[in-house]
């Protein structure tokens, strides 16, 4: 293969045959909450440590569902359960601990 | 009779005290020097094992503290007034202190007096063990005969002494065995469930007695006895006619005594002999690092299963949840039970009433909080970005020499109305202050303590103080009594006074800076479990608002107040269990139909905010509004 100094970059389609389905849906058993979200970003807007890093507990419920794993998990290291989101959730869903669980079934 | 007294005669006191049996043995005592023999043997291993598990560090200072005179003082205080006379129940609940009272108390004295009288009257069998040291004094009344031409004074106010307390133990058997079948009568809406070894301990202890009353009266006219024992004697007597009936007495009593001593390291009754060690171990300041080994083990043998933590706990206002208690807790850390431990240590709001009112002194969130750790600690997280705020920041915030520093914390951006009352406040009072946090703050830490990740914790602890201690302040104002509690405890902020605003505002009035208003509104506080069971700030508050207002009383209130539910430190619950808590804390508020509820936490505010039929206010708010012009 000729060296022309550049690649190509990777594809950033999603595909979701290939998506890890079924950490998805031991999350949904463990907390069924996180079918409830209906991505209306209270939970980011009023996120701590958002000020300071990416942080969204919206888009990282988007990003599993789309089977963006990594993603998700950046935009939750940041976290300092402040529990802030849990309060403000007009769903009622228990932000904190789903962001545990989160990080506990994808994190490895 | 003369047919018993012909063996002895080999040993006779001054005081015509005779031993009536060669050796002073006889086969019924076997099944008692069983028992006591195991649960010594059993008391050395536990005691190693929990030294065993504590830290060096932890040992030296256990070991330590038993030679600070203060300490030491505190520990026998501490072990006569909970060990002995329970006065934490007799506080709360006096039928059941007395109960408890008359059972441990009576107990002890029972023991004392008969090693007393041993060693008093036949000093021989205190000697050791090959003299009958281990069961001599218990069955004494056995053993000898008194010769009734002798007796004296001394001996006479022993009978009464001995017969005294057997009553006084028996009038709280006797409240025991009601309990049983009427426990509200005794002021306990729930008990626990007894498990199998909790039901033998239990039969024996209320057998022991009574059973000990019989013995004792069979042998009153040999041995001696007094107001109660001599007319027992003499009733039987007329009904059985033959002295030889004692005998089978005397082996039930002691059966009993080795089942019940057998059968207590697997029942509750174990807290008996633990609570002594607890309480060494908590004035030593120890505090619980593992689970369920060290201090927690002492902390989880000490519970004993009263249950008054069941009816004490928020989450109970459904009784589905009653497995939640604290009581169930440690039962299943005691067997190891990991899925229903985890499951109840994530359930758990951490508002602490029920350590606030355990006669044991059970710090059992803290054990909750440490078995959490176990699970999440391990979590992954990034904080890097904690130093570069902190770089930026330092750089920029040197200004608060000398004043106040305000720290507002996550939730308190959450009710703006909270943080606007307190920049009012400080500013009619002529306080010149500094604002931490005003546009972006790191969290105090706090939550991720509770959530178990303590090593993530000490991050934001880490970056909050390297602020604070640059700021140059002498005084750290907070209005969220969560962020309160760990800055008290965790930050260790030398030379710098940490208030919340309540504190502050009620200094301010002290001093005259402020001046509210009275009016006629009536009102009532809600204390919110983190200012007021955890830091212990009940009053500051009250002070200021009955100088606004009416201020009523809750029928809970202070450290019997009920968690509004939405407290960070459950993981688990859900919407609908916490709205029914905030209804019962409401409730309970709303009990003298007050005008208004006023609170002093941002959290409190707005699950009160959301059940209240009256206006809910929070303190800082109110006194803004009623100062004098």
């Amino acid at each position: 293969m000729i060296d022309f100094g550049f690649t190509v970059s990777p594809s950033s389609r999603i595909n979701l045959d290939k998506c890890d389905k079924k950490s998805f849906s031991a999350l949904a058993a463990l907390e069924p909450d996180v079918l409830k979200c209906m991505a209306c970003g209270s939970c980011s807007a009023s996120c701590t440590a958002a000020h300071f890093e990416p942080t969204s507990v919206r888009r990282a419920i988007l990003s599993l569902q789309n089977g963006q794993v990594e993603q998700a998990l950046d935009l939750l290291k940041s976290c300092m359960l402040c529990g802030k989101c849990t309060m403000v959730c007009p769903r009622g869903i228990n932000t904190r601990h789903l962001i545990i669980s989160i990080q506990k079934i994808y994190g490895k | 009779m003369t047919r018993l007294l012909i063996a002895a005669g080999q040993h006779v006191t001054p005081e015509g005290i005779i031993d009536r049996y060669p050796n002073s043995y006889n086969h019924f005592v076997l099944p008692f020097v069983i028992g006591i023999s195991f649960i010594l043997v059993y008391l050395l291993i536990g005691l190693i094992r929990v030294l065993y598990h504590l830290t060096g560090e932890d040992r030296i200072k256990l070991l330590k503290s038993l030679f600070i005179p203060k300490t030491a003082l505190k520990n026998l205080k501490d072990i006569f007034c909970d060990c002995l006379i329970h006065t934490k129940i007799w506080e709360r609940k006096p039928l059941l202190g007395y109960m408890h009272s008359a059972i441990a108390f009576g107990w002890f004295m029972l023991i004392v007096l008969g090693h007393l009288e041993v060693a008093l009257f036949a000093p021989r069998h205190l000697e050791g063990i090959s003299e009958g040291s281990l069961y001599y004094p218990i069955f004494y009344r056995f053993f000898i005969w008194i010769n009734p031409e002798h007796e004296t004074l001394r001996g006479t106010v022993f009978f009464f002494l001995m017969d005294f307390f057997l009553l006084y133990v028996l009038s709280g058997i006797g409240l025991a065995m009601f309990k049983r079948v009427r426990s509200i009568a005794l002021g306990m809406r729930h008990t626990t469930k007894p498990s199998l070894a909790d039901r033998v301990a239990l039969y024996c202890l209320w057998a022991i007695f009574p059973l000990r009353l019989l013995a004792e009266s069979f042998t009153a006219d040999l041995s001696g006895g007094s107001f109660l024992t001599k007319p027992v004697n003499w009733m039987f007597r007329a009904f059985f006619g033959n002295e030889l009936n004692f005998m089978p007495t005397w082996w039930a009593y002691s059966i009993c005594l080795g089942l019940f001593f057998l059968a207590m390291p697997f029942s509750r009754y174990m807290h008996i002999l633990t609570e002594p060690l607890l309480i060494l171990m908590r004035n030593a300041g120890l505090k619980v690092r593992k689970p369920r080994k060290g201090f927690a083990e002492a902390e989880i043998y000490a519970c004993s299963s009263c249950g008054l933590c069941i009816d004490a706990c928020p989450m109970n206002t459904q009784k589905k949840n009653l497995k939640y208690s604290s009581v169930y807790f440690i039962r299943f850390l005691r067997r190891h039970n990991n899925r229903k431990i985890n499951e109840i240590a994530d359930k758990c709001l951490m508002c602490g009433k029920c350590a606030a009112i355990c006669p044991v002194g059970v710090n059992s969130p803290e054990i909750r909080r440490v078995q959490r750790e176990t699970l999440n600690n391990s979590i992954s997280y990034d904080y890097s970005y904690l130093d570069n705020i902190a770089e930026e920041k330092l750089t920029s915030e040197a200004s608060a020499k000398g004043k106040v520093l305000y720290f507002a914390g996550c939730m308190s951006h959450l009710t703006p109305k909270i943080i606007k009352s307190v920049e009012s406040l400080l500013k009619a009072s002529g306080t010149e202050y500094e604002f931490m946090d005003k546009d972006s703050g790191i969290c105090c830490g706090r939550p991720l303590m509770l959530a178990g990740k303590t090593e993530a914790a000490r991050k934001t602890i880490q970056a909050n103080k390297a602020l604070i201690e640059a700021s140059g302040c002498k005084t750290l104002l907070l209005s969220c009594p969560i962020c309160l509690k760990v800055f008290k405890e965790e930050y260790g902020l030398k030379g710098i006074e940490i208030l919340h605003y309540t504190q502050l505002v009620d200094k301010l009035v002290k001093e005259g800076k402020i001046a509210p208003q009275k009016g006629s509104v009536s009102m009532v506080y809600h204390d919110p479990c983190e200012l007021g069971r955890g830091c212990g700030i009940y009053n500051e508050p009250r002070n200021v608002l009955s100088a606004i207002g009416d201020l009523k009383k809750a029928p809970k209130e202070k450290d019997e107040s009920i968690c509004c539910g939405y407290s960070l430190g459950s993981m688990t619950l859900e919407e609908k269990d916490r709205s029914k808590i905030a209804e019962s804390s409401v409730d309970n508020l709303m009990a003298g139909n007050p005008e208004c509820i006023v609170t002093a936490c941002p959290m409190c505010y707005r699950a009160i905010r959301s059940k209240s039929p009256v206006p809910v206010k929070d303190f800082a708010e109110i006194v803004a509004e009623n100062m004098k012009q």
